[in-house]
């Protein structure tokens, strides 16, 4: 599985509150979710998400509530891969569990540079970043696959 | 193989030894829905065509975030859960009014120690307090568990917890985790389950245990537990439930990641400054700052010792000019306590506004929300930029004694400076 494009770099601590603001909880159409991804950072924000299909933030991404929009809007906002120095851990679970892949490296995150082209290989656990190779701890292949089929509901559907 | 808690809870749960690393699938015991998860959850079972649960015997549903409803839609929602419920044939469904999910689970004693548990809610840590393992999803991965009854985790390394001393007069259980946020950061529990040991543990009543594994998500941590012991034995007796605590204990011997100890007799009254949990600094060093508004309740610190805290700083005072203390009891349970005691007058008598036990202004989308540029103190868990719904807000985080002591005075105020 192949994900590719220019990253969108964030700082450390990013919470859920930011990511996607409690306002917003009864949004439940995706597209719209999509136009207030980041809005807590500012009303510039979602715009910049859009244009990035990478998203790279630095520790303890997505700490906070447990609210799955702060990983579906940033999917419906076209963002195909979050890479993070760490994540909180049910953050991590809801975009697994909605389809967005996920890597965990402290190198990559540092590698990465504003708007640069990150091409990531999560099955081998290889990404190029500026002519360079990082490579990183794959996600085991059942997330993966989880990843591949759009998320733990539409697996289950699949059968 | 000798196991701490959350090793021997999955390894029953999955039904094979657990360690910490691997990633088992696992049968919880307990699946819980908060409200404003019902519109999700619904969308999602809609999509995979799940018209009745297989286990609708282990679900709860508690109407706690916006309750009661604050507009049209989130009202639909809840009468689209009420009928959900029904249909399903969901018994255990809390409604408006009866309390913050994981203050009634402990009240009604639905889990039990040694018990795995989800909610749709990320402080769901605090059931550690009974030594079950509760921990938060997202709705998307609560939909599969109703539908297939099985979940995959990875099983965390484990933390230890060492508390040894006592506390101080007006310094409680939410300075200790602000103090241990302040020392450890944020993220030093990332994915890590949290053990609360030490010989300061048996003198913690149950309200300071749940206080103490709520304040772990704040640090990252996947579940906390303080282990069974004679205090877990009398809260299950009071309320007539046999438990076996051999389940809700883990192995001498068992192996940590690490080991970290505090002498509480140490600990002084703190505060979490805007806008990350673990800004933390002593009271008395963040006095200057003036408040507009100060909040008592939450999953964090709305219990009756909490009310009961704040109205023994507040006898006799009133809140300031300018300043308005929304105290939010966190069930129906310690509404009505707190009403026999003579606590709920006595506030309203120094000037409190006293609302619907439930989550009330914590999370930002119900009751109390914050107008531009003001400050809050609250006694809740978390001061994220925009936590109480306004981005030009600021959120303190404090005890409740110092909640109530900076409503008194006007701004932030170590609660020992006024008595």
């Amino acid at each position: 599985m192949k994900v590719s494009g220019p990253a969108l770099i964030v700082g450390d601590d990013i919470n859920t509150d930011v990511i996607y603001p409690s306002k917003y909880l009864a949004v439940s159409d995706r597209a719209e979710q999509a136009l207030h991804a980041f809005e807590g950072l500012g009303a510039d924000w979602p715009a910049k998400v859009k244009a990035h299909p990478v998203l790279i933030a630095g520790w303890n991404f997505g700490c906070g509530s447990s609210r799955e929009q702060g990983a579906t809007a940033v999917l419906a906002a076209g963002v195909k891969l979050v890479v993070a120095r760490s994540f909180s851990r049910i953050y991590m679970r809801n975009c697994i569990n909605n389809g967005l892949a996920v890597v965990e490296s402290d190198d990559l995150v540092s590698a990465a540079e504003p708007d640069g082209i990150v091409e990531a290989d999560l099955v081998a656990g290889r990404a190029k970043v500026a002519n360079r190779i990082i490579r990183f701890e794959p996600l085991p292949q059942h997330l993966i696959d989880i990843i591949h089929d759009g998320g733990l509901l539409a697996r289950l559907k699949k059968g | 193989m000798r196991q701490t808690l959350a090793e021997k809870i999955l390894s029953r749960a999955s039904g094979a030894p657990a360690r910490p690393g691997q990633f088992i699938e696992a049968a919880p015991d307990w699946t819980f829905l908060i409200d404003t998860s019902v519109r999700v959850i619904l969308g999602h079972l809609a999509k995979i065509g799940l018209d009745k649960l297989p286990y609708p015997e282990r679900v709860a549903v508690f109407y706690d975030h916006y309750a009661p409803a604050d507009n049209v839609a989130n009202a639909t929602d809840h009468r689209n859960g009420r009928d959900f419920a029904r249909h399903q044939g969901i018994t255990r469904f809390y409604d408006v009014g009866t309390g913050i999910s994981h203050q009634v689970v402990a009240e009604k004693g639905l889990v039990q120690p040694g018990q795995l548990a989800f909610n749709t809610d990320s402080h769901t840590t605090t059931l550690g307090g009974l030594s079950c393992f509760g921990t938060g999803l997202g709705a998307a991965e609560m939909a599969y568990v109703w539908a297939t009854g099985r979940i995959w985790l990875r099983v965390p390394q484990t933390i230890r917890v060492v508390l040894k001393g006592q506390l101080r007069p007006l310094v409680d259980c939410k300075d200790v985790m602000l103090t241990l946020l302040g020392k450890l950061s944020s993220r030093a529990a990332i994915y890590r389950a949290v053990e609360f040991h030490g010989d300061a543990i048996q003198h913690l009543p149950m309200a300071s245990r749940l206080t103490l594994c709520n304040m772990t998500t704040e640090m990252g941590a996947k579940v906390a537990f303080v282990p069974f012991d004679n205090v877990t034995q009398e809260h299950y007796r009071n309320l007539g439930i046999d438990v076996d605590g051999s389940l809700g204990q883990p192995d001498d011997g068992a192996t940590y990641e690490k080991t970290v100890e505090l002498d509480l007799g140490e600990v002084v009254p703190s505060v979490a400054c805007p806008h990350t949990v673990d800004n933390v600094r002593p009271a008395q060093d963040v006095k200057a700052v003036p408040i507009h508004q100060a909040f008592l309740g939450t999953c964090t610190n709305g219990r009756l010792e909490d009310l009961r805290a704040a109205a023994k700083v507040m006898k006799g005072r009133t809140v300031a000019a300018g300043v308005r203390m929304i105290v939010t009891p966190a069930s129906r349970d310690v509404f009505n306590a707190a009403m026999k005691e003579g606590i709920i007058a006595d506030l309203s008598d120094s000037g409190c506004v006293i609302t619907t036990p439930g989550c009330g202004a914590c999370c930002g989308v119900h009751m109390g929300l914050l107008g531009d540029s003001e400050v809050c103190i609250s006694s809740g868990s978390r001061n994220f930029l925009g936590r109480m719904g306004n981005p030009t807000s600021s959120v303190y985080v404090a005890s409740p004694a110092t909640v109530a002591a900076s409503a008194v005075v006007g701004h932030v105020i170590d609660p020992r400076m006024l008595v």
